[in-house]
């Protein structure tokens, strides 16, 4: 029982280091499920995962429970899934199928044909990254952001893609538009895609 | 009756604080709150109020509120010049406002963030469970502005506190400011940081300071994925200036940490302010000190 590698973060954390997102996620889950005193926060992120604690960490514990969740493997727990509508009407749809050499349709059918996870969030409230994208999609960001990217506007960028939560600056791909709202603060959580939920696109005409 | 406090002038930027709301990292939303928490909870504690009270934290001073109701309010953090009805009054203990009457804090000479806290803490609806007001994030009750009236809660059943003097310090002149290796770094990489001398620059709010200095070396080209980051990561861009993350922060960062402040040095780093000197020194680990020198 090794666990995974973890690297002292100042007075009151501690980060700890996996090979693949799944194994964050599994992580996260298991801490967030503890509801340990000794957690103020947990942060996923890529390949990493860090604990915010109230005094100095206790590393050695912490990960001997993260240990032992890696051993015991996933559980059979079914994670949430979401299912986002999108009118793939996006003002980069027709620039991204020209970089790609492929059809506007294609780019679309890809987009929407994806199994996705969110992996973690950041960058606003409730932006989630989700990992899943085809190869066939990905692309760097853009060369010049976008001083303002609508709420509901989905995207893609690297290997990721997201649903704007909020109005922002940004610079990823702009595919479509949502009217789901993916961050309300009425609700509880307010994030809808929050790390670990299952997500699927589901193309509905343009107005 | 229910009291309240007027907001004649906020200054350059007055935002309601408490202690944050912790919880929603995972969702992308940072802890937020005072940015130099021990000066936030020494004001509280000088008025017999319980954690988290929401108090105004005010940048550079300039803000002038008015009592609707009787209230004791008590300021801590960079040292302004307080006036009651243009009569000085002092920081640090408690000073009873009556109805109609003025405070007024002017431009401190040192420090940046003075907190200003009322006996029963301000009443604004909390967001998130908590009255904090995120600049990044766009969280809680917005900046003040004036002619803002900001109820009062009910005083807490623990009779005021007797204080003969509170002992606040704000670093006058140089900083140092106290580190220990990032996450993914050893003692030996800390080096080049300690030896730099760093100036604050204007680029300097609730995310973070930026300072400037002699460049550090940096993996230029190297591409990390983002990772969680922490109040107090020192971060090193591509410029190879470091930068300083403070409470409103992005809960992840792409940057490399070369280093993390104590818990001590981010209430002093909170109190920079633009062209002051700063300089790292490396942390004893659990040593209890006074304030650092110099």
């Amino acid at each position: 029982m090794t666990g995974p590698t973890a690297h002292p973060y100042g007075e009151r954390a501690v980060l700890f280091d996996f090979a693949e997102s799944a194994a964050v996620l599994t992580a996260y889950d298991v801490l967030r499920r503890a509801g340990r005193a000794d957690v103020v926060d947990l942060v996923p992120a890529e390949r990493s995962l860090l604990v915010l604690t109230p005094g100095r960490p206790r590393v050695e514990e912490l990960r001997a429970v993260l240990a032992a969740a890696g051993a015991a493997g996933d559980e059979d727990r079914p994670s949430p899934l979401v299912e986002i509508p999108v009118r793939y009407d996006g003002p980069d749809l027709d620039e991204v199928a020209a970089t790609l050499g492929r059809s506007r349709e294609d780019v679309i059918a890809t987009h929407a044909g994806g199994a996705y996870v969110s992996a973690f969030c950041g960058f606003a409230p409730g932006f989630a990254y989700l990992t899943g994208i085809s190869a066939d999609l990905q692309l760097p960001r853009r060369a010049s952001p976008r001083v303002r990217v609508e709420s509901g506007s989905v995207a893609v960028a690297g290997h990721y893609t997201a649903v704007y939560p909020t109005a922002s600056p940004g610079g990823w791909h702009l595919l479509g538009r949502t009217d789901a709202s993916v961050w309300d603060l009425d609700r509880d959580p307010p994030a809808v895609l929050t790390p670990g939920t299952r997500v699927r696109f589901v193309p509905v005409e343009p107005r | 009756m229910t009291r309240a406090v007027g907001v004649i002038a906020p200054g350059p930027l007055t935002t309601i604080q408490d202690l944050g709301r912790p919880g929603y990292a995972a969702l992308g939303v940072g802890r937020s709150g005072a940015a130099d928490p021990v000066a936030c909870r020494l004001a509280n504690r000088l008025l017999g109020n319980r954690d988290p009270a929401a108090a105004l934290e005010a940048t550079l001073g300039g803000l002038t509120i008015r009592a609707h109701g009787p209230v004791t309010v008590a300021v801590t953090g960079a040292p302004c010049p307080l006036r009651r009805d243009g009569r000085p009054v002092r920081a640090a203990e408690p000073v009873r406002l009556d109805t109609g009457t003025t405070l007024e804090l002017g431009t401190p000479p040192t420090g940046l963030r003075s907190y200003v806290a009322v006996r029963g803490g301000f009443d604004v609806p909390p967001v998130l469970g908590s009255r904090s007001c995120d600049v990044l994030a766009g969280l809680g009750p917005p900046p003040l502005r004036a002619g803002d009236v900001l109820a009062v809660g009910t005083d807490p059943a623990t009779p005021m506190p007797a204080t003969d003097v509170a002992v606040t310090a704000v670093p006058f002149g140089s900083a140092a400011l106290e580190v220990s290796p990032g996450p993914r770094c050893v003692v030996a990489d800390l080096r080049p940081l300690l030896h730099g001398r760093y100036v604050v620059t204007a680029d300097c709010d609730r995310v973070g300071v930026r300072l400037d200095g002699p460049p550090l070396p940096t993996d230029a080209g190297a591409t990390a994925p983002s990772e969680g980051a922490v109040t107090g990561a020192v971060q090193l861009p591509p410029d190879g200036r470091p930068i300083v993350f403070l409470t409103d922060h992005p809960t992840t960062g792409g940057y490399p940490v070369v280093a993390v402040l104590t818990q001590r040095a981010i209430g002093t780093a909170a109190q920079l302010r633009p062209g002051q000197g700063v300089r790292f020194v490396p942390a004893v680990p659990d040593r209890v000190t006074a304030e650092p020198q110099g």
